[in-house]
């Protein structure tokens, strides 16, 4: 099997704050009702994290869930174990009905880390999401909209944040925060 | 002339000189200036001509509010017309140019046209210029575009250097406005533990107060402003920006703010401007006061300004306007201007007070410095051209007789102030009439209300109608207090400094100075000084019926430019009231609408721009085809390659090299972009049965079919291959196009009609590279490449298998686009770049190309294959194209069915899918309509059919074409004739639309 590789090849960006590729990233898109029996066990199972709150991200070491809809959630775990873990959740939830699909390729992964300010404003010029500390912290996964596309985002620690979007805009969402982190183009909104 | 005066300017730094330059001419100013009192400083008075008929004109405010002083600033790639020399701040290298003058500034040709101002009244170029026609276009309209207008739009290939930028935020409370009552509501507010956003337009806080005086709990009100900043800065709950205008306020407490971040000191790096979208839960509009000029012949004699205006430049730019200031008032606050010149040493020959009664205690302490008061007075008219040279008096109660002429280099007028309603009105707040105080003020109780019908705009201090400090201070507090409480924060009591100013007598309404003014004064007296709209001019409206507010501002144009009517608006509607005989508030205002003054195209845009433009999709095959000099072409976001020309190759050549290369060996195409749908669960195939027009529920896992999809009117909306991978999953194809609109389609009825369905949809579109290898030797370069068995029998005709090819997971489908031997084959997108390579390199003993789109629209046509937006446009059935092979008899029901059995849909009259062969073998024009005998209701030939898709085939070596013609399918081998836009007249006859090996043989192999 070859190298995979990622739709900005380990592109890096500093400015006001450090945005990178963070090179393939294995992503499983789990669709199931929320009650279903079977679903809290099977993802602590073959994840190891419990099923998130509402807009909630929980891990477990490299590999973390994402609640992404009423009925959808998002896997995170290295790229060479997502087709495995694909396979041992629908072994665990057979019988049930549910979806579970590796979409580790379908996206683009980054991570922008720096001073806590500089990355939640850097993120701020591009979402329409409050993103003040008293209200947007860790452990929360949003949804949302950059710019002109979609996409996810959450902080990982205070100063550093991940941004999930489709593949075939990586490259344009690569350049909006390298756009956003631009020398000079501090807000200093979030330093009080 | 105005000059710089030997002291004083608290806004100035004298130490640091400023350079900059007025029409090439190199001038110096002091840090601290705006380009306005910077000119002022060095005698420039005149800085501009009128729109219509080029008057000279000055500089009137030193705001915002600035009608006149407008320039080009910068140049090159940073001009910028139509700037404001009053909101701009001096800096280093400023070059700035006046507009709308020929040849010079001094002397102006078009001032001719105020001769002619007889002839050319309010709406001048409705009357004058609608006879004859022909001459609009060619006479009249270039002689407006070359006479009329400001400054003139960059030319076409600049392009702006600097960079912009958007932030979103949220706050509770927003307080709009740093003078004193934007400062004591953010403080009250921000106490109480609300998060305050505080922003200020200008680069000075504490707004008028410094220089109209007053005192704050006993000490300068300027003490005051400073201490209120250091407390707000020590606050971490309140942020403050300057440099920040309230630009706009929208629906659910949505607000623009305008961040000029770097205008006063261009160079370093980041943006230049910034725009703020803010989500606020309360916005405090603290916007303060613009003074009203007054109607009298001459107010727009350049030396002639507002009296606040005067006080600002002396006070904050040791600036004076005139040796010999008059000073015309209808209210008590032009003494303040009075008796500051006087204090600087300056002559004030008179105060001019159309009130009968006279001033208050100011009017007492202005005597007591020795200036003279005349009440009752007015003045009929200014005198001097360029520049003020003296004022006419009579009385205001008269017809405008003059009783003396006073000699005098400057006039500082006042008609009183008008509170800045703007941003309080433009999400719907009201106003009321304050007659006592001649005011249009907000109506606390019709607020801009959110969401849950609550109020979330708060006017505070003068910006409500509070004239005095003591009040506004007051007001400020309870604003503060209400924006917290509302935020669910815990203010304490509203606690306001106490302030004292002097006693004033009050204001008395005047429209009109003198009230009687002949038509020759009112025909000099100016209402809104950037678009030349003078007394005169709205009655003239008002006679001729346009008795409408917003149909006289559209009428006469006062109010329409830059300046948005920020002067002229109030006097305009009042002497359009008294034409109409009417009160002030039956004829109300006009709208305001957002931005609050002009914003920088660039801040609108934000990061939008260049490579960020608009989102560029690209394959995980992109580099590669950047890097072969593919010719693109947008499909959708996607750039595809259209084909790949080679050396001195036109597109053409180039596209007839892949065909035959394809056709003839192999070939390979990037069908990345095709959408795939998993669609998964017990009831999948029931859901497809819906979807699809044809049965899916009884397709073997293994095996692929070609499937059309409905909207439920009927139409054909997408096609596509669709797989079994299991019992109860399924891989969808569409097109391109369709791959997030299906998906959107699927959802749509998943979650509203059949929510009980067990059916769960996912988009796996960009997880997997798609390379379809095409041609009689497609087989041979997998075999080569080896992995898993792709022969005949194992792996048929639309059939599909997993496996691995060169070492690379892959599923290969063999379906065919092309009607050749084709395996199209999808593999994860991080591994589609290394697939590509080891197919090239493999294909390389069959001499293998790839294609681009074009090559493949050309083999599919020539297969009579049909595509959606080509052969389908939303209003073309399935049976129209001839695929009633593809909808199946045996459903009770799929979506657009029962469309489909509608009359009109059933008519035999519908066109229909037919080849189109011209007889010459040329190319059809694409789009064209074939004509039928005699002629419609409306003259217009008759057509019976069009062209959908037309291309030149080299496979076949002539044009082909697809088109829907009237009973087609009947009339084979019948010539119609297609008039092209060309003139030429095509004759094409009417053949099979599959062109090219009809049996297929070529595909199953």
């Amino acid at each position: 099997m070859s190298e995979p590789v990622s739709a900005v090849k380990n592109a890096v960006f500093s400015g006001i704050v450090r945005v990178e590729d963070c090179g393939p990233q294995g992503m499983i898109t789990l669709r199931s009702d929320a009650s279903n029996a079977k679903l809290k066990q099977a993802v602590k199972v073959v994840i190891g994290a419990d099923l998130p709150p509402v807009r909630g991200i929980s891990a477990n070491g490299d590999r973390a869930v994402a609640w992404m809809s009423p009925d959808e959630w998002l896997i995170l775990l290295p790229y060479a174990e997502a087709r495995a873990a694909e396979a041992e959740l629908r072994k665990a939830l057979a019988g049930t009905h549910h979806l579970a699909e590796t979409v580790s390729d379908a996206r683009a992964f980054f991570r922008v880390t720096g001073d806590a300010a500089r990355v939640r404003e850097v993120l701020a010029k591009l979402v329409p999401v409050d993103l003040h500390p008293a209200r947007f912290g860790t452990g929360e996964m949003r949804r949302t909209r950059m710019a002109q596309v979609a996409a996810a985002i959450w902080l990982e620690s205070e100063g550093e944040a991940r941004v999930i979007c489709f593949r075939s805009v990586g490259a344009y969402v690569f350049d909006l925060l390298s756009a956003a982190a631009a020398n000079g183009s501090e807000v200093a909104f979030f330093d009080a | 002339m105005s000059t710089r005066l030997a002291q004083g300017g608290r806004f100035l730094n004298r130490a640091r000189k400023v350079n900059f330059t007025f029409n090439g001419q190199h001038l110096t100013g002091h840090e601290g200036d705006t380009l306005a009192s910077a000119l002022l400083a060095q005698g420039q008075m005149m800085v501009g001509r009128s729109f219509k008929y080029h008057r000279p004109r000055g500089m009137v405010a030193s705001g915002a509010e600035e009608p006149n002083a407008l320039v080009n600033l910068g140049s090159g790639n940073r001009l910028e017309p139509n700037q404001r020399a009053t909101t701009t701040e001096l800096f280093d290298g400023l070059t700035a140019t006046s507009q709308n003058h020929w040849p010079s500034l001094e002397f102006d040709v078009g001032a001719v046209n105020t001769y002619f101002s007889r002839f050319l009244p309010a709406g001048f170029y409705y009357k004058m210029f609608m006879y004859p026609r022909a001459f609009w276009k060619h006479v009249y309209e270039p002689f407006i575009r070359q006479s009329a207008g400001l400054g003139r739009a960059p030319e076409p290939h600049v392009r702006d250097e600097d960079t912009y930028e958007h932030f979103y935020a949220f706050v509770d409370v927003l307080v709009i406005g740093g003078g004193v009552a934007g400062l004591q509501a953010a403080l009250t507010a921000g106490r109480a533990g609300a998060q305050v956003l505080l922003i200020e337009q200008t680069a000075h806080w504490g707004g008028r107060a410094p220089v109209d005086g007053g005192t704050v709990d006993g000490k300068p009100a300027a003490e005051f402003v400073d201490a209120a900043l250091a407390e707000l800065r020590g606050m971490k709950n309140v942020v403050l920006r300057d440099r920040c205008m309230g630009a706009g306020v929208y629906d659910h407490g949505y607000v623009l703010a305008y961040e000029r971040i770097s205008d006063h000191a261009p160079g370093p790096a980041g943006p230049r401007h910034r725009l703020w979208r803010l989500r606020c839960k309360q916005v405090v509009t603290a916007t303060g006061a613009i003074e009203r000029p007054l109607s009298f012949a001459g107010n727009d004699i350049p030396g002639v300004m507002l009296a606040s205006a005067v006080r600002d430049y002396a006070v904050n730019y040791g600036v004076s306007i005139g040796d010999r200031t008059v000073v015309v008032t209808n209210n008590d606050d032009a003494y303040r201007t009075a008796i500051t010149l006087k204090g600087l040493g300056l002559e004030v020959p008179a105060i001019i007070d159309a009130r009968a009664g006279g001033g208050g205690a100011l009017a007492d302490e202005a005597r007591a410095l020795g200036i003279r008061v005349e009440t009752g007075k007015a003045i009929a008219k200014v005198k001097g051209a360029k520049r003020v040279e003296g004022v006419a008096i009579c009385a205001q109660a008269g017809e405008g007789a003059v009783l003396e002429e006073i000699k005098c280099d400057a006039v500082a007028m006042s008609g009183g102030w008008s509170p800045v309603v703007h941003l309080w009105s433009h999400c719907g707040g009201k106003l009321t009439w304050d007659d006592a105080q001649a005011m249009f003020r907000p109506n606390a109780d019709l607020a801009p209300t959110g969401a849950a019908g609550e109020a979330f705009v708060i006017p505070a201090g003068t910006a409500n109608g509070y004239m005095g400090l003591a009040e506004v201070l007051a007001d400020a507090a309870a604003a503060g207090v209400a924006a917290a409480k509302a935020v669910g924060a815990k203010p304490k009591k509203a606690e306001a400094p106490q302030a004292s100013t002097p006693d004033e007598a009050p204001i008395e309404p005047v429209w009109l100075m003198p009230q009687g003014a002949d038509i020759k004064l009112r025909m000099k007296a100016w209402l809104d000084f950037q678009n030349d709209v003078k007394v005169s001019d709205v009655q003239l409206a008002a006679r001729e019926g346009f008795e409408s507010v917003e149909h006289a501002k559209r009428y006469t144009t006062l109010g329409m430019a830059t300046d948005q009517g920020k002067l002229s608006n109030i006097n305009g509607l009042a002497i359009l009231s008294d034409a109409l005989g009417q009160p002030i508030p039956q004829t109300g205002t006009t709208t305001f609408r957002p931005p609050y003054t002009p914003i920088s195209m660039g801040a609108i845009a934000g990061e939008a721009r260049g490579k960020v433009f608009q989102p560029i999709r690209r394959t995980p095959l992109q580099d590669w085809h950047e890097g072969q000099g593919a010719y693109f072409e947008p499909v959708g976001h996607w750039r595809r390659p259209y084909c790949y020309p080679r050396g001195e190759e036109s597109h053409a050549q180039a596209v007839a090299r892949e065909i035959n290369q394809t056709r003839g060996s192999l070939g390979m195409l990037d069908a990345s972009t095709l959408g795939k749908l998993i669609v998964k669960g017990p009831d999948a195939g029931k859901f497809l049965d819906m979807l699809y027009t044809n049965m899916m529920s009884t397709l073997k896992p293994g095996r692929c079919r070609y499937g059309l999809m409905c909207s439920e009117n009927g139409f054909l909306m997408d096609d596509g291959v669709v797989a079994r991978i299991h019992d109860d999953t399924f891989l969808c194809h569409t097109t391109t196009g369709g791959a997030d609109r299906i998906h959107a389609h699927m959802e749509e009825w998943l979650q509203t009609e059949w929510w009980d369905w067990q059916v769960y949809v996912a988009n796996v579109t960009e997880q997997y590279g798609q390379i379809a290898v095409v041609g009689p030797d497609a087989r041979k370069v997998l075999e080569k490449l080896g992995g898993m068995d792709v022969s005949k029998d194992t792996l048929p005709f639309m059939a599909w298998a997993d496996g691995e090819l060169g070492g690379i997971a892959c599923r290969v489908y063999r379906i065919s686009f092309s009607g050749e031997l084709s395996y199209e084959i999808a593999v994860d997108a991080g591994h589609a770049r290394a697939l590509w390579d080891k197919l090239l390199e493999s294909g390389a003993e069959f001499n293998v190309m790839p294609y681009g789109t074009e090559a493949l629209h050309v083999m599919r046509a020539e297969k009579g294959f049909i595509m959606i937006g080509d052969e389908t446009d939303g209003t073309v059935i399935p049976q129209d194209l001839g695929l009633d092979w593809a909808i199946s008899k045996k459903k009770e029901d799929y979506i657009g069915k029962r469309a489909q059995e509608r009359s009109h849909m059933t008519d035999p009259r519908r066109w229909k899918l037919v080849g189109l062969e011209t007889v010459d073998g040329s190319k059809l024009p694409d789009g064209a309509y074939a004509v039928a005998d005699g002629k419609n209701a409306n003259g217009q030939r008759n057509v019976q059919g069009r062209v959908t898709s037309t291309y030149h085939s080299p496979t076949l070596g002539r044009g082909i074409a697809m088109g829907l013609v009237l009973n087609g399918p009947d009339r084979m081998g019948e010539v119609i004739e297609f008039p092209g836009t060309d003139g030429k007249t095509y004759k094409a006859r009417i053949v099979d639309p599959v062109f090219f090996d009809k049996d297929g043989e070529k595909q199953n192999v």
